[in-house]
């Protein structure tokens, strides 16, 4: 069923009746050409994908709880392509290139906005390094403007220029960046998937991953044994659970990331500010919101909810920065496990096992990845080639030390990045 | 969440310092090869449920410790000196 | 309307304040709800969406209607609960979320397109044209969404934060914390009894009940007299406990300051507590629940519960003409209490069929309420009965669904409640928080005595746990009613029939999210909004959940709930990072010279925490640069002051401090001389650097180590992790001593001769040669020497104990001012170590190693040290890495800027043909022109070649010539002379 203004119109005068579920329940069979385990943003893409780009319909994505209630559910909705390093670079401009296509792929309003993103800097040496950052977007053929104050000053007049602790020197604008409604992006890979033939199996748990002869044969779920010669880990915090069950250590340690939304409020904040003395980052919701979050709590946790002293910090940066938030309400709270890499970059790759895949290791900021990461997965699924720009995210380049990607600088520790 | 410093006492969590899994108190050796290397630095067990940990009391007295905590509870069964532990393992 | 002879306002003491322009009077203890409807004031809000014209709901934090905006300008706050703000004079108070006004609001016309504006409708259209989601539709669904404004000036108010610590804390004052609150003090424990009302007692503040014979809130005054008195506790009200953390911790934010006009008194309009409680009891009682049918969201409609709150706590009757419309016993009291108070009822109406009435007025059994009529205040309810149907004139309808146990705070770490189906509620489930106990109506227990009794019992369990005696306390009379009732969720009928009031959710909503294929309360609540709104689903979870139950064919607990997360009610995030506005948000640490550098014009810029000038400004110089330039004069032909307190200093000492510092340093520091300073490299276990810096031997067992400012604290902490967790074994200690030396450069030719003239023994290159370090004694004070270098000059540094170094600088910069010199900043500093080629964190910028700067001869081959193998791994030491190189500018463009990348001269600038980039630059006077630091692939073996250096952000090109990484006395003679 195809989604317009003409369909609600014609609905809404005939009651309503005419909805159909935006995705098809299936019952899983007992084999497939490919499993993807996990049904979050990433696997429903690649789902997606593998279906429209490889024609790859003989799918399953198996989710053990219900599509699209892990990270993809509960984000601060930021979409960039602002990145510097070889690697990302060119993976999130592809990325943002999906992105600025997909309401009309697929036919689903996801309500991706590019009201423009700012990274305000504080120090000299903090305008030079996010200078070399917007030099990197530009030659990767990306959009960077290098604001100084006043120039921060015409676009956000209400921060506080006068008392804030770390004074704004400036800020990297990056006019495409913005936000995404990030339950409406899942449901609508989900939609897109279901319509293709792919299945989409709710409340099924992979128990087991069989391997024989190195080489994968399928899994074990909570609703029996499923047969497939390719499958696809995709699981973000989970993924050290389920590499397990294919004998795999991961260079993984999951981490809570706090997340907060206040009471509506009339518009107030147009862009996504994020202050660069105090990891802090805001946009405002369509419905009013302001969405924003700030550093990991910094202890390894799958607990999904995080404790006051992070909490507090990311106010107390939201309160020298915009004093104007204070009367603010935050109206709920909420956190995820997010899969620290000890270079804070991804991984989409083979793994040891043939036709085990996986692809994780987003950290915190897998949301704008969700197309790009999709893609490229499917592509490497289906072809077994890695796709040009994730070329770079690679398993094994820890131990090798060939195309490190340390965007924070912060080296080998996990929860630093 | 709040942690007991055998030096301290009952402290509140923003008084400390967490680095990772208390694997890295084992050192490898200088010829222990790349795969003993990569693991100590990068992989890790990374489980849902007890695991033990490096946090530093670095608002307080400075003490390294190996906290053995619950990654899916939070509930913390113990607090001990890095040094003791270290020394233990010897 | 007033009802005389009811009510706990204090009716001596009026009170007037300003709704929508307008003035009104009040009693002291009235709430702006109170007082409104106390003024026969229905209208007070309009919902989300469809700009419906609503009143109040409830008497409580629960809310979701009557939404204001209190106070004017920048004080002005959005969204406060009418139920909750209590009225003081010239207290100023505005409706929201209407335009032009809350009577006539021209968003009310989104409810006549209401067919086209259903539950997800945003997700199917908007799209096209693609251009206009950005420029059309989304500015206008923003612009009508949200509710209150904020007023865009920053926040005037202040706030704190504290902690408190407590054995017990008890988390609600009505009749089972009281009990509680007061058997854990008389037995001894340090209680905290929290309650977020102004007045202690719960709902028997709003009841008719007697305790003892008493009425209810005559015995709260006489328990709360007694608490009060107690040393072992401490009473909290307007204290609403928001989450429930690990390990004992509760978040509670405390509304100090809101409920009078006073702001300049000291006290804070809020305060956020954080409270570590060995044990806790929720005592947090229930909220009623609305029942869903066709127009049951009209002013003048609200729960049974909020109508006798208004009648017996605030002395109000909602209506002239009540209607009482549930599914249980409980609802009859109002009734009663109403008709006592000679207000008239115009109906009572109970789905049950088998119930006992009595009552002077109109029964129905078996009937239900399904739609009603009046625009803007309610005028009739249409009833169905046994007989048919009827139509009840009325102005107010009290409804009553049962009650929801307040089990929220016990699910904030993913406990989920239990199903207990002989209520139809959801209870507490045992153990969901460490340490936690619930009683009373939040746990199901519904009379005032099972209620007394059961916050009585729990704390003597409590009291028995932390090893105390349980008191002598008898349990106070009150009645023990069961609790009857017939689940009633919605009622069938055309219309839309309201469940979520705020986001205007219905029934229909609901069911056609089922058909959607949104099964899961989780898709459900999503898609819907469903609970989503400023009451986090208090007076729609339960409801909309069996509406999803039943059209997805399961049953209540089988379909689920959601999680509860805090906070359990909204908190401001001023409160939350309260002391954080303006400075407060990081310390502020000033070096010794920062008076004298202030008096004296310098910029201070921020070096991390810290403030260091940026140069010292002249009469007559109109432009940094000039400053800047003079100063680089001062060290490379005269002599230069710069205060270097900022760098991380480490004491170390113990028999292993030398093993230490061959472990951590690339190099080797036990060969190290006692009296000499050594240049050392640090690298991180990953093998990338982590800092640079000079050690210095002061004795057998004796170092003192500095660092880059911006690593001291990670050093120290690094220091600490060897010492302790890898090698324990070793007899060494160490403490930072950063702020208890003051430290200066002296630096420049006549470096010496400046000394000398302050140095209580002289010395000459003889017995102070380069990289020599020691004590010695200035102008009388016992201080440090060391001759190292950082401008590549002959230089030196001078430490003294941090009291006298205010003295000691303006004594320094004098004598150089006598000679020639002067004080120097961070942009001379800057200028002087590119010229040297000496690196900052500009190029240790935490992804290079020792490899990269060309110091891979500085990792020694005699020992381990850390990160000496992962700096081995190949992709660490691939040739074509990108390696530090200087560069000149050697076309038409003489400019260079730090962040631009670099191309060969022909290729275009795009990433595939990236070969580097700018870190540091500066214009050097000794060369003539800009010059810069960088990373360049294989960079040592181009010296010679021309490249490009692209700045797309500054639209400056400029060729440049690849030379090795010093511009200016490369063998390093000047500083050793």
């Amino acid at each position: 069923m195809r989604f317009s203004g003409w369909r609600v119109l014609r609905e809404g005068l005939t009651g309503n009746k005419g909805w159909a579920p935006h995705w098809r329940d299936a019952e899983p069979k007992a084999e497939y050409d490919a499993i993807i385990i996990g049904g979050g943003g990433h696997g429903l893409s690649t789902a997606y994908y593998l279906a429209k780009e490889h024609g790859l319909t003989n799918i399953a994505v198996l989710e053990k709880g219900y599509l699209g209630g892990g990270n993809v559910g509960r984000n601060t909705t930021i979409v960039r392509a602002n990145y510097f390093l070889q690697g990302n670079s060119e993976f999130y401009s592809h990325s943002l290139k999906l992105w600025e296509g997909l309401e009309e792929d697929l036919n689903y309003n996801v309500m991706h906005s590019q009201r423009g993103l700012i990274n305000l800097f504080h120090s000299d040496g903090q305008r030079d390094a996010f200078a070399r950052r917007g030099n990197s977007m530009i030659n990767q053929g990306d959009d960077a403007v290098l604001l100084d104050r006043e120039g921060v000053r015409k676009y956000l007049p209400y921060l506080d220029f006068d008392n804030v602790r770390f004074p704004i020197y400036g800020g990297l604008l990056h006019p495409r960046g913005g936000t995404a409604r990030h339950d409406a992006v899942a449901w609508g890979y989900a939609r897109g998937a279901s319509d293709r033939g792919v299945d989409l199996i709710q409340k099924c748990e992979v128990t087991g991953i069989d391997i024989e002869n190195g080489q994968v044969r399928g899994v074990q779920t909570t609703r029996g044994a499923i047969r497939a010669k390719k499958v696809g880990i995709v699981v973000a915090g989970r993924s050290g659970q389920v590499a397990a069950m294919a004998g795999m250590r991961l260079p993984i340690e999951s981490h809570i990331l706090q997340a907060f939304v206040t009471e509506g409020l009339k518009p107030c904040i147009d862009h996504v500010v994020s202050f660069g003395m105090g990891h802090f980052y805001i946009s405002q919701s369509d419905k009013g919101g302001l969405v924003f979050g700030g550093d990991l709590d910094f202890y390894a946790s799958y607990a999904s909810r995080g404790n006051l002293p992070m909490a507090e910090h990311v106010m107390e940066a939201g309160m020298t920065l915009m004093p104007m938030i204070g009367k603010a309400k935050v109206l709920r709270s909420w956190g995820g496990i997010m899969d620290m890499t000890p270079d804070g970059s991804p991984i989409i790759d083979k793994t040891d096992t043939k036709g085990l895949f996986i692809d994780c290791g987003w950290c915190y900021g897998g949301f704008k990845a969700v197309p790009g990461s999709g893609f490229s997965f499917a592509h490497l699924m289906a072809t077994g080639n890695h796709h040009g720009p994730a070329a770079k995210f690679r398993l094994d380049r820890f131990r090798t030390g060939t195309g490190l990607m340390d965007e924070e600088g912060t080296g080998a520790q996990h929860n630093l990045h | 969440m709040r942690l007991d410093c055998p030096m301290c006492g009952s402290r509140d969590r923003r008084e400390f310092y967490y680095q990772g899994d208390a694997v890295m108190l084992a050192r490898p050796a200088v010829d222990a090869g790349e795969a003993a290397w990569d693991s100590y630095l990068h992989l890790r067990d990374n489980p849902a449920g007890q695991t033990r940990e490096l946090w530093q009391h670095e608002a307080g007295c400075g003490a390294w410790l190996v906290v053995t905590r619950d990654t899916v509870t939070h509930a913390v069964s113990a607090v001990e000196l890095a040094s003791d532990v270290k020394r233990a393992m010897a | 309307m007033r009802v005389a002879g009811k009510g706990l306002v204090d009716r001596s003491d009026t009170v007037t304040f300003s709704f929508d322009g307008r003035s009104y009077d009040g009693f002291a203890g009235d709430t702006v709800a109170s007082a409104l409807l106390a003024n026969d004031v229905r209208l007070m809000g309009r919902s989300f969406k469809y700009h419906r014209p609503r009143g109040v709901l409830t008497a409580g934090s629960e809310e979701p209607n009557a939404l204001v905006t209190v106070g004017r300008g920048a004080a002005s706050e959005p969204n406060v609960r009418a139920t909750v703000q209590e009225i003081y004079d010239g207290l100023q108070v505005r409706s929201q979320n209407a335009w032009p006004s809350l009577d006539f609001d021209i968003m009310a016309v989104n409810n006549l397109v209401s067919p086209f504006l259903g539950a997800g409708f945003y997700y199917k259209t908007f799209m096209w044209p693609r251009k206009f989601w950005e420029r059309v539709y989304e500015p206008v669904i923003r612009r009508a969404a949200g509710l209150g404004g904020l007023s865009g000036a920053h926040n005037p108010d202040s706030y704190e934060r504290a902690f408190a610590f407590c054995d017990v804390l008890v988390i609600g004052a009505g009749p089972a914390g009281l009990m509680a609150a007061l058997t854990a003090a008389r037995g001894g424990a340090d209680v905290i009894l929290a309650d977020e009302d102004a007045l202690m007692g719960g709902r028997l503040n709003a009841e008719t009940y007697e305790i003892n014979g008493k009425l209810g809130h005559v015995w709260v005054a006489e328990v709360v007299d007694e608490l009060a008195e107690m040393d072992n506790v401490r009473l909290m009200s307007r204290t609403t406990v928001t989450g429930a953390y690990d390990h004992g911790t509760f978040g509670a934010l405390e509304r100090v300051g809101h409920h009078h006009g006073r702001r300049d008194e000291g006290a804070p309009l809020e305060c956020f507590w954080r409270i570590v409680a060995k044990h806790s009891i929720l005592t947090g009682g229930a909220l009623e629940r609305p029942i869903a049918f066709q127009n049951n969201d009209r002013p003048g409609i609200m729960t049974a519960a909020a109508v006798r709150a208004y009648l017996n706590r605030w002395g109000v009757s909602p209506g002239k003409a009540l209607t009482i419309f549930g599914n249980n016993d409980d609802a009859h009291r109002t009734a009663l209490d109403l008709a006592e108070a000679g207000v008239r009822i115009a109906a009572v109406i109970d789905s049950r069929t088998d119930v006992d009435i009595k009552g002077d007025y109109p029964v129905y059994r078996g009937a239900q309420v399904f739609n009603t009529s009046g625009g803007k205040a309610l005028e009739s309810v249409s009833i169905r009965t046994i007989n048919g149907v009827e139509k009840i004139q009325t102005d107010c309808l009290a409804m009553s669904g049962g009650w929801n146990p307040t089990v929220h705070l016990t699910c904030h770490m993913n406990g989920r409640p239990t199903w207990r189906p002989d209520i139809q509620a959801f209870v507490p489930s045992e153990g969901a928080i460490p340490g936690m106990v619930a009683a009373g109506a939040c746990n199901g227990t519904f009379s005032t005595h099972g209620c007394l009794a059961e916050g009585a019992q729990v704390a003597g369990k409590v009291l028995g746990m932390l090893g105390k005696k349980q008191p002598d306390l008898p349990l106070p009379q009150a009645e023990d009613a069961p609790y009857r009732m017939a689940p009633l969720w919605a009622i069938a009928g055309k219309g839309r029939a309201w469940l979520d009031f705020q986001n205007d959710v219905s029934v229909k909503d609901i069911k056609q999210a089922a058909v959607e294929n949104f099964r899961s309360v989780e898709h459900m609540k999503r898609y819907t909004t469903q609970g989503m709104a400023t009451d986090q689903g208090k007076n729609s979870n339960v409801g909309a959940l069996a509406v999803l139950a039943d059209a997805t064919g399961r049953g209540i607990p089988e379909t689920g709930t959601t999680t509860f997360r805090p906070p359990y009610s909204p908190v401001s995030i001023a409160a939350m990072g309260a002391g954080a506005q303006g400075k407060g948000f990081a310390p502020e640490r000033f070096t010794t010279s920062h008076s004298a550098s202030v008096e004296a014009g310098a910029p201070m810029i921020e070096a991390g925490l810290w403030y260091r000038p940026s140069y010292f400004p002249k009469p007559g110089e109109k432009t940094w640069r000039q400053s800047c330039d003079r100063e680089v004069g001062y060290v490379r032909k005269a002599v230069g002051i710069c205060d270097v307190s900022t760098l991380g200093k480490i004491d170390i000492q113990g028999p292993d401090a030398a093993a230490l510092l061959d472990f951590v340093y690339t190099n080797m520091f036990s060969t190290l001389k006692v009296g000499r300073v050594r240049y050392g490299l640090m690298l991180r276990e990953d093998g990338t650097v982590m800092d640079d810096g000079t050690c210095a031997r002061l004795g057998e067992t004796h170092f003192v180590m500095t660092t880059t400012t911006a690593a001291a604290g990670a050093v120290m902490k690094h220091l600490e992790f060897v010492a302790q967790c890898l090698h324990p074994e070793w007899r060494v200690a160490m403490t930072s001593v950063t702020e208890q030396w003051a430290q200066f450069a002296v630096a420049g030719p006549k470096s010496r001769d400046l000394l000398n003239g302050v140095l209580d023994t002289p010395i000459d290159n003889d017995s102070w040669p380069f990289m020599a370090c020691g004590d010695m004694s200035v102008l009388g004070v016992k201080g440090r020497l060391f001759r190292i270098s950082f401008s590549g000059e002959h230089a030196y540094e001078i430490a003294v104990p941090a009291r006298y170094g205010e003295s000691l600088f303006r004594e320094l910069v004098s004598r150089a001012q006598g000679v020639g010199g002067g004080a120097y900043g961070m942009e001379a500093l800057n200028v002087l170590r590119i010229e040297k080629g000496f690196i900052t964190h500009s190029e240790i910028h935490g992804r290079t190693t020792a490899f990269d700067v060309g110091m891979a001869g500085m990792i020694s081959a005699k020992k381990d040290c850390i990160g000496k193998v992962m700096a081995g791994r190949p992709g660490l030491v691939a040739a074509d890495r990108e390696r530090l190189v200087g560069m000149k500018p050697v076309g038409a463009v003489k400019l260079l800027s730090a962040g631009a990348h670099i191309f060969a001269k022909d290729a275009e600038a795009v990433r595939e043909n990236d070969e580097g980039y700018v870190t540091s630059v500066c214009f050097s006077p000794e060369v003539g022109t800009y010059i810069g630091l960088g990373f360049v692939k294989n960079g040592p073996e181009r010296y010679g070649e021309v490249m490009r250096v692209v700045d797309h952000l500054r639209e400056l090109e400029v060729e440049v010539e690849i030379c090795p990484p010093v511009f200016f006395d490369p063998e390093g003679g000047r500083a050793r002379g």
